[in-house]
């Protein structure tokens, strides 16, 4: 696993050596403040933040790792056989449970399938619900709270009633209504429920982040010099708000995936042939203590890429936090 | 502050019709509910006809709501399919998972913020990393999985607990499935806490009360904890509905009979009488919490104002 | 760092409480055992929440079943081992035409309120599971009795009548049923719980009633919690030779059996019924030889949409037979189940024994797997409907989703296309009942029957005659409705069952359901009970069980 770097490597210095040391560590940053770890002096020429932030995430080691692992899991979602073989439906009954053998190292399942293959293959699935439906939930929710914080009074009242109507679906009822109707098998309808079910959650986040990041003096500046609504939001609240929705985001994206599993335990969710960790999961579950290989794998492969995207947001967080440079 | 408390009390009138509607055509939309009541063969047609008759569901939707918020106003929230009222339902249920509710949020503020404020302030050291690989571990394994497992070390191997919760249900039976059910919200106020601090550690206000030299531990609880705890009270504050409703698996595994469940059961069996109404209270619960985190807001930072 | 020490103390606050749970708590599988065996000792068990109101003509499945069973007895019970209907309170039942039965009961028997039950405890039990207004689900069991259609039209008439017009009181003793066709068989159906008889404490004040039931068995209701215990104790006033031979049993609700699985290990509670299916391959190690496993009257199988044209017409019983060759039954039950069901070779059920009607391969080689063979039939037969078809089954309870998708593979491994059989859940089982009977379903659907008594006509007439009432698929063919109906006025059992035997033979011939396999019963118990039994309905034989 990729050690979480900090992009300041004399707090990590000063600060060794038993109990760690809050002033010492930062006096330190205080001392590096100017220079900045990069070594911009302040003489260069100011840069937009977002062409900043990058220009900080193409040198950061956790971003670079981080980012090849979502590469890979693109990769095998998008060619599994390349580094898969076998066909992930054909099951075997006879070889029910069995362990790692030649060919197969990861065993069999409960079915007799092949738990390697259907790993790979269940990426594919898994990794598109936990983007896609992170993705919505995020755009959806910062928005809609981003703006009810900024703007509170009326708009705050009612997006914030309506989340609190939304909060209160049960996601088993909204579940059995929502898409037992729907007979696509695709994981479109999946992920907008998700989407719709979700976004009150970053809602709330983003709502809370942005009022208090709205009492900050630079903001009360920027609007006191003028600055229109949109530049306000786009460039002082956004980036010094968003860090509790990347963080929440990021652990959700693996909710979301373990959520697909709950869907289809209750018969909603997707269903066979499709192949997914999620299915696998809440399928190998039940045999936990037969045969936890099953589990082991396909769950791996999730906490892999929740790890992956947790790292990439929490680099893309220290890239957008201009007190870190 | 008291005028927006007596606003948002009364936007909760809104609130609450509309998702009592909301639920109720849900509910309906499902479907109906007589067919699962005769076991593997159909029951016959002038039973049925009878059960629909005495649970109104002859009437139309309109009708039937209608008939049902009256009935609400006058503190009846009709009868469950097997001849129980939903009261009587809610007076066993809810007590149980608010006990078990308070368990968990109590592991969240305790166990969540205490390891985010470590791995914040310890960015990138063991102790970091090691917070984080158990964070995904209980991320990437289902919460059945989790359950079962600590069920059967500690209830059955080790034998320091009972595998089920007992009827009576008292706080110290519900603290290994208040940590189950916690267990998925504790990664979010961990690393939501450890982010906020992180970030906050380098603000002007840290630097000044350092450098005034107060002792490390008030900067910390009061300045720094106090100012990164925005997002992470936001989060509690929505977590406490969905903790109580949305215990299914854990009031499952051990076996307790509270709200989650009972909802489970009522959706499964489309019984609209105890969904409806449990879900009424769940909204009261939402809005409740909400106006509270709102409040809190205030206090946690005495630059946002309420007029 | 402090923050760790927090941390660290928060840890070991846990650790102590959890240590003082302990110490609290333990043992509570003993509570008021008292370790004698002279019978006084108590068991728990494990329960679901019925989800019907507890009455007798109400409840149609194995939770409620078990306490009536408990608490009740009726004319006849069928015996635990054999499944035999045996006369309990009836001292005889007379016929000559086995259309007009003269019941007499016998003398001495009494609620455990004291009341004494007479004929008119029967007559006046009948008589409200008939009546429409009462909402008895199982009302239809009185429909073989004349007057059924006065007191419960079907066709959603009104009510004409309270009362049954062929149930007579004679005497405090006897009374006399007509019915309104000939039925050979009535008698053996008379074990089954919607026919036990109702103290008068019923009708004065039925809420009071359903809050502690009262009834003429081994047991009387000692407090009942909805939703969480039932504790029933020994009733010593009982009169009956089965007197049960523990003092009472504490039903505890479940909401999930697992969690009374590892209550079991954990010694918690003494008996659960239906081990979980996640812990079959556990179960060896974890119990030993406390764990029984014997053939219950149940019967799984796919039944097919024969309103739709596209699975009906001829030829489609080629493809269904092929669709059961290509099914590996005894891999399937090995594996799965490990063995706690045996591949079906017939409709019926072993229970029933040769005599009753069971005949193992009836169903012949078109049961056995043979994948080249399936193949064969199947393209002969036309193939599936549409290349591919899915096998239905409600998601919520049951586990089903484990064999459904096991026999999906069988099929698609012996056709060589796994993309040709899916698993298709529902979410909740009213959703799917109502797909099933409102024939919504295009392929075909998880079938599960238990029988109500041990007879081949309860395993044939209600799935397979035209227009019966759990005839899904509504398969509908004259010579098997001609056979039954027969078979019904035979008055020698005999005869009957050879008749009901070639009914079935149409069933197999047609294929009109593939027969999957037989469930059995299974439970786990504590190593303070021995005796422990499941009745052929897969209830534990309550009243056997010693505590020690």
């Amino acid at each position: 696993m990729p050690e979480p770097q900090e992009p300041e490597g004399a707090i990590a210095a000063t600060g060794m050596g038993g109990a760690m040391d809050l002033a010492t560590s930062e006096g330190a940053s205080l001392e590096k403040v100017p220079g900045g770890p990069e070594g911009r002096g302040p003489s260069e020429k100011p840069r937009s933040l977002w062409s900043d932030a990058w220009r900080d995430l193409r040198r950061n080691p956790v971003f670079i790792i981080s980012g090849l692992v979502i590469l890979f899991l693109v990769f095998i979602s998008l060619w599994p056989s390349v580094i898969a073989s076998g066909n992930p439906l054909k099951c075997d009954l006879a070889k029910s449970q069995e362990g790692s053998q030649p060919g197969h190292p990861f065993g069999y399942d409960g079915q007799g399938c092949d738990v390697y293959t259907r790993t790979v293959y269940g990426a594919r699935v898994s990794v598109t619900v936990g983007v896609c439906a992170t993705l919505g939930v995020a755009i959806l929710g910062s928005v809609l709270g981003g703006l009810a914080g900024f703007f509170g009074g009326v708009w705050d009242a009612i997006l914030s009633r309506i989340t609190d109507i939304f909060f209160a679906i049960p996601v088993v009822l909204g579940g059995l209504v929502l898409l037992s109707v729907v007979t696509s098998s695709t994981v479109w309808p999946v992920i907008g429920f998700m989407v719709l079910l979700g976004w009150p959650q970053i809602s709330r986040i983003a709502r809370g982040s942005v009022i208090t990041t709205k009492q900050n003096d630079y903001v009360q500046a920027a609007r006191a010099l003028g600055a229109s609504n949109s530049r306000m939001l786009l460039r002082h609240i956004t980036p010094n708000a968003i860090a509790p929705v990347i963080v929440v985001a990021t652990i959700a994206l693996g909710t979301y995936i373990a959520l697909e599993a709950t869907l289809s335990y209750l018969g909603v969710g997707l269903k066979p042939p499709t192949v997914s960790w999620g299915i696998d999961i809440s399928a190998a579950s039940q045999y936990i203590r037969s045969a936890p290989h099953a589990l082991l794998w396909p769950a791996g492969a999730l906490a892999v890429t929740v790890l992956a995207f947790i790292m990439l947001g929490d680099a893309v967080r220290d890239a957008l936090d201009p007190k870190l440079r | 502050m008291g005028r927006y408390v007596i606003r948002r009390l009364l936007q909760m009138i809104p609130v609450f019709i509309g998702a009592t509607l909301l639920i109720f055509l849900m509910v309906n939309v499902m479907g109906d509910p007589i067919a699962g009541l005769c076991g593997d063969r159909q029951c016959d047609p002038a039973t049925a006809a009878q059960l629909r008759r005495e649970f109104g569901l002859d009437k139309s939707v309109a009708q039937q709501y209608a008939t049902y918020m009256g009935n609400v106003f006058t503190g009846d929230f009709g009868t469950a399919f097997n001849g129980q009222e939903v009261t009587e339902l809610m007076a066993t249920a809810f007590p149980v998972t608010i006990r078990l509710t308070i368990v968990a949020i109590l592991f969240e503020i305790v166990i969540g913020i205490t390891l985010g404020v470590v791995t914040g302030l310890r960015r990138g050291r063991p102790v970091d990393s090691g917070v984080l690989l158990v964070t995904l571990v209980v991320i990437s394994v289902p919460t059945f999985v989790t359950g079962l497992l600590l069920q059967l070390l500690l209830g059955v191997e080790w034998g320091w607990i009972k595998p089920s919760v007992s009827s009576d249900a008292t706080f110290s039976e519900l603290i290994v499935p208040g940590l189950v059910l916690a267990s998925v919200s504790l990664a979010y106020v961990t690393r939501l806490t450890r982010t906020s601090i992180a970030e906050n550690r380098r603000a002007d206000y840290v630097r000044t009360a350092v450098a005034k030299g107060l002792p490390r531990r008030r900067v910390i609880t009061r300045h720094l904890l106090r100012n990164s705890l925005i997002p992470v009270v936001t989060f509690i504050g929505t977590d406490i509905g969905a903790l109580m409703g949305g215990a299914i698996v854990t009031e499952r595994i051990f076996n307790i009979h509270g709200v989650g469940f009972q909802l489970y059961q009522g959706i499964l069996r489309q019984n609209t009488q105890t969904v409806v109404g449990f879900v009424t209270v769940l909204v009261l619960v939402f809005l409740v919490a909400n106006l509270l985190v709102d409040l809190l807001y205030a206090v946690l930072d005495p630059r946002i104002r309420y007029a | 760092m402090r923050g760790a020490t927090h941390a660290r103390w928060a840890a070991c606050a846990v650790a102590v409480v959890l240590a003082a749970t302990a110490c609290g708590d333990n043992g509570g599988g003993d509570e008021g055992g008292g370790g004698s065996g002279d019978g006084s000792g108590t068991l728990s068990a494990s329960w679901t929440d019925p989800q019907n109101p507890l009455e007798p003509a109400n409840t149609n499945e194995v939770q409620g079943g078990k306490v009536l069973d408990m608490i009740f007895r009726g004319l006849k019970r069928y015996n635990p081992k054999t499944g035999a209907a045996e006369d309990m309170l009836a001292e005889k039942i007379d016929t000559s035409d086995s259309q007009n039965f003269t019941i007499t009961i016998k003398d001495g028997w009494k609620f455990s309120n004291g009341e004494a039950v007479t004929a008119q405890s029967f007559v006046d039990a009948w008589n409200y599971g008939a009546s429409l207004k009462n909402n008895q689900k199982n009302a239809y069991f009185f429909g073989y009795i004349e007057g059924y259609d006065k007191t419960h039209p079907e066709d959603g008439g009104k009510q004409t009548a309270d009362t049954l017009s062929g149930l007579k009181v004679v005497d405090d003793k006897t009374f006399t049923v007509k019915l309104n066709q000939k039925f050979s068989t009535f008698p053996d159906t008379l074990g089954y719980s919607a026919f036990v008889p109702l103290p008068k404490a019923f009708f004065d004040d039925r809420a009071g009633w359903l809050k502690k039931p009262v009834g003429n068995g081994p047991y009387s209701v000692e407090s009942y919690t909805k939703g969480s215990q039932m504790a029933l104790k020994k009733w010593d006033g009982y009169t009956g030779d089965d007197k049960a031979q523990n003092g009472g049993v504490t039903l505890k609700v479940y909401t999930d059996n697992n969690t009374a699985y590892t209550d079991l290990m954990a010694g918690n509670l003494d008996l659960v019924d239906d081990v979980p299916a996640s812990q079959l391959r556990n179960v060896q190690s974890d119990l030993g030889d406390r764990y029984i496993n014997t053939p219950a009257g149940i019967i799984q199988t796919l039944g097919f949409p024969f309103y739709d044209k596209a699975w009906d017409r001829d030829g489609m019983e080629k493809v269904r037979q092929g669709l059961s060759r290509a099914i590996n039954r005894e891999q399937i039950t090995d594996t799965i189940f490990q063995k706690t069901r045996t591949p079906a070779t017939d409709w019926t059920s072993p229970v029933l024994g040769a005599e009753g009607g069971f005949k193992e391969g009836l169903c012949g080689d078109a049961c056995e797997y043979n994948a080249a063979e399936a193949k064969k039939l199947i393209s002969e037969g036309g193939g599936i409907p549409g290349g591919k078809f899915t096998i239905s089954y409600n998601a919520d309870t049951g586990s089903h989703k484990e064999w459904v998708d096991a026999v999906c593979n069988s099929i698609n491994n012996a056709l060589g296309d796994d993309k040709a059989c899916a698993g298709n859940p529902v979410g909740t089982f009213a959703d799917f009942r109502n797909q099933v009977s409102q024939q919504k379903l295009s392929g075909p659907f998880r079938a599960g029957w238990q029988m109500d008594y041990p007879l081949i006509q309860n395993f044939l007439q209600p799935l397979y005659y035209t227009n019966a009432s759990s005839n899904d698929g509504k398969w509908s063919n004259a010579d098997f409705d001609k056979l039954v109906d027969q078979a019904n006025q035979e008055t020698d059992t005999g005869k009957a069952v050879e008749l009901f035997q070639q009914a079935e033979e149409v069933v197999r011939d047609n294929m009109a359901a593939i027969p999957l396999w037989y469930q059995n019963g299974s439970a786990g118990y504590s190593e303070r009970l021995s005796n422990v039994a499941l009745n052929p309905f897969s209830v534990p034989v309550y009243d056997e069980i010693k505590v020690s």
